[in-house]
């Protein structure tokens, strides 16, 4: 038996323990990374099928899924700042968070109530075609509630105005209270508002108060009772998102590109 | 399966469960416990760990220097959390993502290095195996049943099917809100611990 209480020993050990579970985790890691880009991928375009209300009840399997995506969906990064479609950028491997957080790509967010600090130069969007043209658009946001950070996608008609739907798929807000931003019901007052008014000002609110009737009330949406907060917060990423520094800029490329 | 080895396996489950008697790993019962989907795979993932850990460390417990072997257990843990971690999100995204950073924590986990100190350090490889499962198990038990009274109450729903329909989708029940927050878990552990110990009466501390 040799002697543990050696120095050497006790390198060599230790040496030898980190390179066998560092390879282990290595292979791991390398091997799953495929796996793991498929899903990440899959379930963005899920969210994105989710909101353009494609998605079949139930989810459907993975092959439904990419199979729906690739033949309703068209993807494209855009600038933000001009709004124009940027050239020779991989759009399937595009990642708007990534873009974030990299110094390179992205710059200190204007002041915002949306607690947004820092800004893609790029990001990516999604048009919903049908019959070669375009029916609806999907575009990300996101912004703080009253615990954290909400992730989503807004749906909005082709005319650029009309919203369609919206959906968060990442939040971690009080659930039963602003968790209810998954509720279907509250989800279901959005599709018919109109996202900008008659001079193209981003109008759409949600606020206190029963707006049921969509004509009456074409910018408002019922707050989520219990979570003042996060009904505030989902106002303020539409502002920021639909607003200048957001995809103004692009809908309005948009618009001028679909009168 | 001899006696010793039935006993490793059997007993953490409600004679020295690990977190009705020894109270450890108590943070992930809070947070995974408002689904059971969610608690299922947490119990899954934490036993397989526990089980590799207490293997791996019983396997070369005769060659860890004493003076470094916490940290040779840490490294063999993290090493296992990792890749349970890497495995789930390839597998079973969906969970993984809700999951998020508790499937890391098992590596603070009180329950692995515990068992990993306590038990696989003096025992062979086999044996820390039914250890490992066992509490593994006895965690489990805790979880599930947690996570049963949370999701029914909370949500109305088991393993994500609607049983009580709630009112905020038109239906009948007023889900009761505490219980999808934390401190619920501790409630439900408490009144858990409380029965186990009305039942198995040793369990009762002795007043200081």
């Amino acid at each position: 038996m040799v002697d543990k209480t050696k120095t050497g020993y006790i390198v060599g050990f230790a040496a030898a323990v980190c390179g066998v579970f560092g390879a282990v985790v290595s292979i791991a890691a390398v091997q799953l990374k495929p796996q793991q880009v498929e899903n990440k991928v899959l379930d963005q375009q899920k969210q994105v099928l989710s909101v353009a209300n494609l998605l079949p009840e139930g989810g459907g399997d993975k092959a439904a899924i990419k199979q729906l995506f690739d033949s309703n969906i068209k993807a494209e990064v855009i600038e933000l700042h001009s709004g124009k479609p940027v050239d020779g950028v991989d759009v399937a491997t595009f990642d708007q968070q990534k873009a974030k957080k990299d110094p390179a790509s992205s710059a200190p967010a204007p002041t915002n109530n949306a607690k947004i600090q820092r800004l893609p130069k790029q990001a990516k969007v999604f048009q919903v075609m049908k019959d070669g043209k375009v029916d609806a658009i999907v575009l990300p946001i996101e912004g703080y509630g009253l615990w954290s950070t909400l992730y989503g996608f807004l749906a909005l008609e082709a005319d650029g105005t009309t919203i369609k739907g919206i959906t968060y798929y990442e939040h971690g807000e009080t659930p039963g209270l602003g968790g209810e931003v998954d509720n279907p019901l509250w989800k279901a007052k959005w599709p018919g508002r109109k996202a900008f008014d008659d001079q193209g000002k981003v109008a759409i609110a949600v606020a206190k108060g029963d707006f049921s009737d969509k004509a009456a009330h074409p910018y408002k949406v019922d707050a989520l009772s219990g979570a003042t907060i996060t009904s505030n917060g989902v106002t303020n990423m539409l502002q920021f998102w639909l607003g200048e520094h957001g995809f103004g800029p692009y809908l309005a490329e948009y618009k001028k590109g679909h009168k | 399966m001899d006696k010793q080895a039935k006993a490793a396996l059997v007993d953490p489950l409600f004679n020295n469960n690990p977190i009705a008697l020894q109270v450890l790993g108590i943070c992930s019962a809070l947070a995974v416990t408002t689904k059971m989907e969610t608690a299922l795979v947490m119990s899954a993932a934490l036993t397989i760990v526990l089980i590799l850990s207490n293997v791996s460390v019983s396997l070369i417990r005769n060659y860890i220097p004493s003076s470094i072997r916490i940290i040779v257990q840490l490294t063999i843990i993290a090493s296992l959390v990792i890749v349970a971690d890497q495995v789930l999100k390839a597998y079973v995204y969906d969970v993984a993502k809700q999951l998020s950073v508790f499937v890391g924590l098992i590596i603070t986990n009180c329950i692995v290095m515990g068992r990993a100190e306590a038990y696989a350090m003096a025992n062979g490889p086999k044996l820390s195996a039914w250890d490992g499962l066992g509490n593994g198990l006895g965690y489990s038990v805790v979880l599930i049943v947690v996570a049963f009274f949370r999701e029914l109450l909370g949500s109305g729903k088991l393993l994500g099917v609607t049983l009580l329909s709630p009112v905020t989708e038109g239906g009948w029940y007023q889900p009761n809100g505490l219980m999808v927050m934390s401190p619920s878990a501790f409630f439900l552990i408490g009144l858990g611990i409380w029965a186990l110990r009305s039942w198995k009466t040793d369990q009762i501390e002795e007043e200081e």
